[in-house]
């Protein structure tokens, strides 16, 4: 039996019994709540790239994961950590995977994520990933949309360069209270 | 793999390797960029970029590896293979030379690559189609950086101009071989595989000379063009970039932290 996204792909069949359902929550609940070594106010969870969590007839755990960019250092370490929790949680098995379709993005980042990252000082991606099906329309990304300053509100604020901290963020500034700030670039 | 036959796997194998030799090769070039960026915030951009064609360069070099068969991985690719065995294009193993010619080969390449990911999502190779459609995204910001620098310098100063024109006729000559095609990419497309090179060749033609026309720059004549890479044969500067790229993992075979 696997758990998994509403947007994912669920592949197996379901042969649940009461024990297997409880484990399976188990797991799923413990996979999620990792947190992600370079955001660490949020978890992988909240990220939504962890796309199905398994529990196979000999108890091991299978965990299927999707790389936010290609070559996001983090990935490497949340399989890691992701394998850690499992074996804390009692789970001695367990096998990570990393799956590239259907891509990930922005658009996958839970409620719940956004707002802890809100509060956290960083602008949660706004509105819709900029290339849902890849289609081949007009090729600029638009950023244009005004950034708010996640400490003083003001929407008077600048792109200071698309890329950041990390691969998934642009250095914003805001022009009222003159505070740099980070956001999650839509992708 | 099992139904595919010898000469198509051979074909699959040397797709992904050219494909991902183009990133793996960029990637280094770009990441000699670290620390000496003109600017903080473009020493990032610079690293960011070489991280996404490093992320994108292991997953098409893993996947070459499986297809030849698994005797071989993705660090022995990169790392173990010698100058003769690269199958990248010219273009990315060009030195970075002034921030100008950085921003040119990056607007020739990034434009070239983003137009071929776009196609690449298509493909019937599910791996193919899986990394492009996640590269796509990460192409498109790169295109963006290099046009909006080009534009910038090219439309600056008249140093600034000078300098970028001068950059885009230094490295014109080797955009020509991003297009070319030969037995491994024609026979791969028309299987839905792979994209053919050559079909990309006008959009990305009228996509620089947009830029150009915003930028106040000239496509220069055409006098001569370089090729060979994807053959394996490479320029001069070639083997050093190798050398600095492989000297640790050859020094101390099998490591790992």
């Amino acid at each position: 039996m696997t758990v998994s996204m509403s947007t994912a792909m669920s592949t197996s069949t379901a042969t649940s019994v009461a024990h297997d359902t409880t484990a399976l929550t188990h797991a799923w609940t413990v996979s999620c709540s990792v947190a992600d070594p370079e955001l660490p106010v949020v978890t992988i969870g909240d990220l939504g790239i962890v796309r199905a969590v398994d529990v196979d007839t000999d108890g091991c755990v299978h965990v299927v994961l999707t790389p936010t960019y290609s070559g996001c250092p983090a990935t490497a370490v949340i399989r890691h950590d992701v394998v850690s929790a499992l074996n804390d949680a009692g789970f001695d098995r367990v096998e990570v995977r990393t799956v590239l379709a259907p891509a990930w993005t922005t658009d996958w980042i839970t409620e719940d994520g956004r707002r802890k990252l809100s509060e956290h000082g960083i602008v949660p991606p706004s509105g819709r990933s900029s290339m849902q099906s890849g289609a081949s329309t007009g090729r600029r990304i638009d950023v244009a949309l005004a950034m708010r300053c996640p400490r003083c509100g003001s929407l008077d604020t600048k792109l200071v360069s698309r890329f950041g901290s990390t691969a998934c963020q642009a250095m914003y500034r805001c022009t009222s209270c003159l505070e740099p700030f980070d956001a999650i670039k839509p992708y | 793999m099992s139904e595919a036959t010898e000469p198509e796997t051979a074909a699959l194998f040397t797709y992904a390797l050219r494909l991902g030799d183009d990133a793996l090769v960029l990637s280094q070039r770009l990441s000699e960029w670290a620390s000496r960026a003109p600017e903080i915030e473009e020493d990032i951009a610079l690293t960011n970029i070489a991280l996404d064609l490093l992320g994108q360069a292991r997953a098409l070099l893993d996947y070459a590896a499986v297809v030849e068969g698994g005797t071989r991985d993705e660090d022995d690719l990169a790392y173990l293979r010698t100058e003769r065995e690269f199958r990248n294009v010219h273009l990315v193993e060009q030195e970075n030379g002034d921030f100008a010619h950085t921003i040119a080969r990056q607007l020739f390449f990034s434009t070239y690559q983003l137009f071929l990911y776009e196609e690449l999502i298509s493909s019937t190779d599910e791996l193919l189609a899986g990394v492009a459609a996640k590269a796509v995204k990460e192409a498109a910001y790169h295109h963006d950086h290099a046009a909006l620098w080009t534009v910038r310098l090219g439309d600056g100063t008249d140093d600034s101009r000078r300098r970028m024109q001068a950059a885009v006729d230094r490295l014109w000559p080797f955009t020509a071989e991003l297009f070319d095609a030969d037995d491994v990419e024609t026979g791969l497309a028309a299987q839905g595989i792979a994209v053919d090179p050559a079909t990309l060749r006008p959009r990305w033609v009228r996509a620089i000379s947009d830029t150009f026309a915003t930028a106040t720059l000239v496509i220069p004549p055409t006098v001569w063009t370089s090729h060979g890479g994807r053959r394996g044969v490479h320029t001069e500067c070639f083997g050093y970039l190798l050398a600095e790229m492989q000297y640790l993992h050859r020094l101390h075979p099998g490591a790992s932290w």
